[in-house]
């Protein structure tokens, strides 16, 4: 399944998620305690970097940024004219956030879905001591990156016999059928599941392996 | 946790990225999409409970969060998380969760009006309360303004609620699943 990761040889490509996502945070939380102009100008600096290294073609990222900087505009405009900030200030906390949506935009596109997905299985493990099983993240994780295609078709289909039928207005007409074909397939899925060995009692750092090894 | 609990966590979630390939429909004068996306969370709340329902939507925001474009219009990846609208999405876990709890003990029946109650309680009260003060927080917009933006997304939500109490009303009578399985 296409994620939003665009691939380049680059250092930043190879840098583990955990470090990128470690990175990004670090580098938000300096640009928020930063006064003003000085985090916004560190924020688009590092950023500008970041665009460079990752070999990203930077016309396309940065078209990315339009619609986040429209929004924004609007939204501290808003609060210029209102509560009579200045427009210098509006400029740099446009500026700032920015800078930091650019950031985040490039650790989701320097980073395979996979790669995101094992970090997140390795920081829920940290939860382990509270009843947070990882194994079973992982797994609910890779089951629904593989339904999501699925239940988007089933969506069409199910839409598109209401349409024939005339009764596309009647919502419970839609969604029933809809609920009734998932439930169903949750039966089925768990006895495959079941048939091929899965046990949810045996869910230790054997069946960590296991799932990550399968992906 | 069972192996079918996994599975139909595993499910809702895959339906809420469904419901966003279906196109949103923009409102031109503010940011956010009207989406079938808080539909997936009401039915996740009304149909599996509070602890799977709850799970489903954090299986999707953590997907999002990892860099698939599930948000409607094919948005995804962290940037959009921490943009100005992220508190919309990063409340869904919570909505589900309370959502399904309410379903739990007002409920359990197949009463439409309740789960409309529940829907509104969970699915948008919840949503709104986390994506009000991100706005507030995250944009600098003030609160006022905040809340009267998102009231222009109530109509719409109440019909989403009011679609879920239909469904769910119509999947209890059908008797497949019952809420405390």
């Amino acid at each position: 399944m296409l994620g939003l990761y665009l691939h380049r040889e680059s250092v930043i490509h190879r840098l583990p998620a955990g470090a990128k996502l470690g990175g990004l945070l670090l580098v938000t939380a300096v640009v928020l305690t930063l006064p003003g102009a000085w985090g916004a100008a560190a924020a688009g600096l590092t950023g500008a970097a970041v665009l460079a290294a990752a070999r990203l073609p930077a016309g396309r990222v940065l078209a990315d940024l339009r619609a986040p900087v429209v929004m924004l505009t609007l939204l501290f405009g808003v609060q210029a004219l209102l509560a009579g900030g200045g427009w210098e200030e509006t400029a740099v906390a446009i500026a700032r956030f920015a800078a930091l949506i650019l950031l985040a935009t490039l650790v989701t596109l320097t980073t395979r879905v996979t790669d995101m997905v094992d970090l997140f299985e390795r920081l829920f493990g940290l939860l382990r001591p509270v009843g947070v099983n990882p194994a079973k993240l992982a797994l609910m994780l890779a089951l629904t990156i593989r339904f999501i295609p699925l239940l988007g078709e089933q969506v069409r289909e199910v839409r598109m016999a209401q349409r024939a039928r005339g009764v596309e207005r009647n919502i419970a007409a839609l969604f029933v059928p809809l609920l009734v074909k998932i439930l169903t397939m949750a039966d089925d899925l768990t006895a495959a599941l079941e048939a091929r060995g899965y046990d949810p009692a045996d869910s230790g750092s054997q069946a960590t392996t296991n799932t990550s090894t399968q992906r | 946790m069972s192996t079918r609990d996994l599975v139909l966590c595993a499910l809702f979630a895959a339906l809420l990225g469904g419901l966003g390939m279906a196109p949103p429909i923009p409102l031109g004068f503010l940011p956010v999409p009207v989406t079938a996306q808080t539909l997936g969370v009401m039915l996740a709340g009304t149909i599996l409970g509070a602890k799977r329902g709850g799970i489903a939507a954090l299986l999707f925001v953590l997907l999002v969060a990892a860099g698939l474009p599930l948000l409607a219009g094919g948005r995804g990846g962290i940037g959009v998380l921490l943009g100005p609208t992220g508190g919309f999405v990063l409340s869904w876990p919570v909505a589900a969760f309370v959502t399904g709890w309410l379903a739990e003990r007002f409920a359990t029946n197949a009463n439409p009006i309740r789960l409309f109650a529940v829907s509104v309680l969970g699915g948008i009260l919840v949503v709104y309360a986390g994506g009000i003060p991100w706005l507030w927080l995250v944009a600098g917009l003030p609160i006022e303004k905040a809340v009267f933006g998102s009231l222009a997304f109530v109509p719409g939500d109440l019909i989403k609620a009011g679609i879920a109490a239909v469904a769910a009303a119509g999947v209890r009578r059908a008797g497949i699943l019952p809420i405390h399985a």
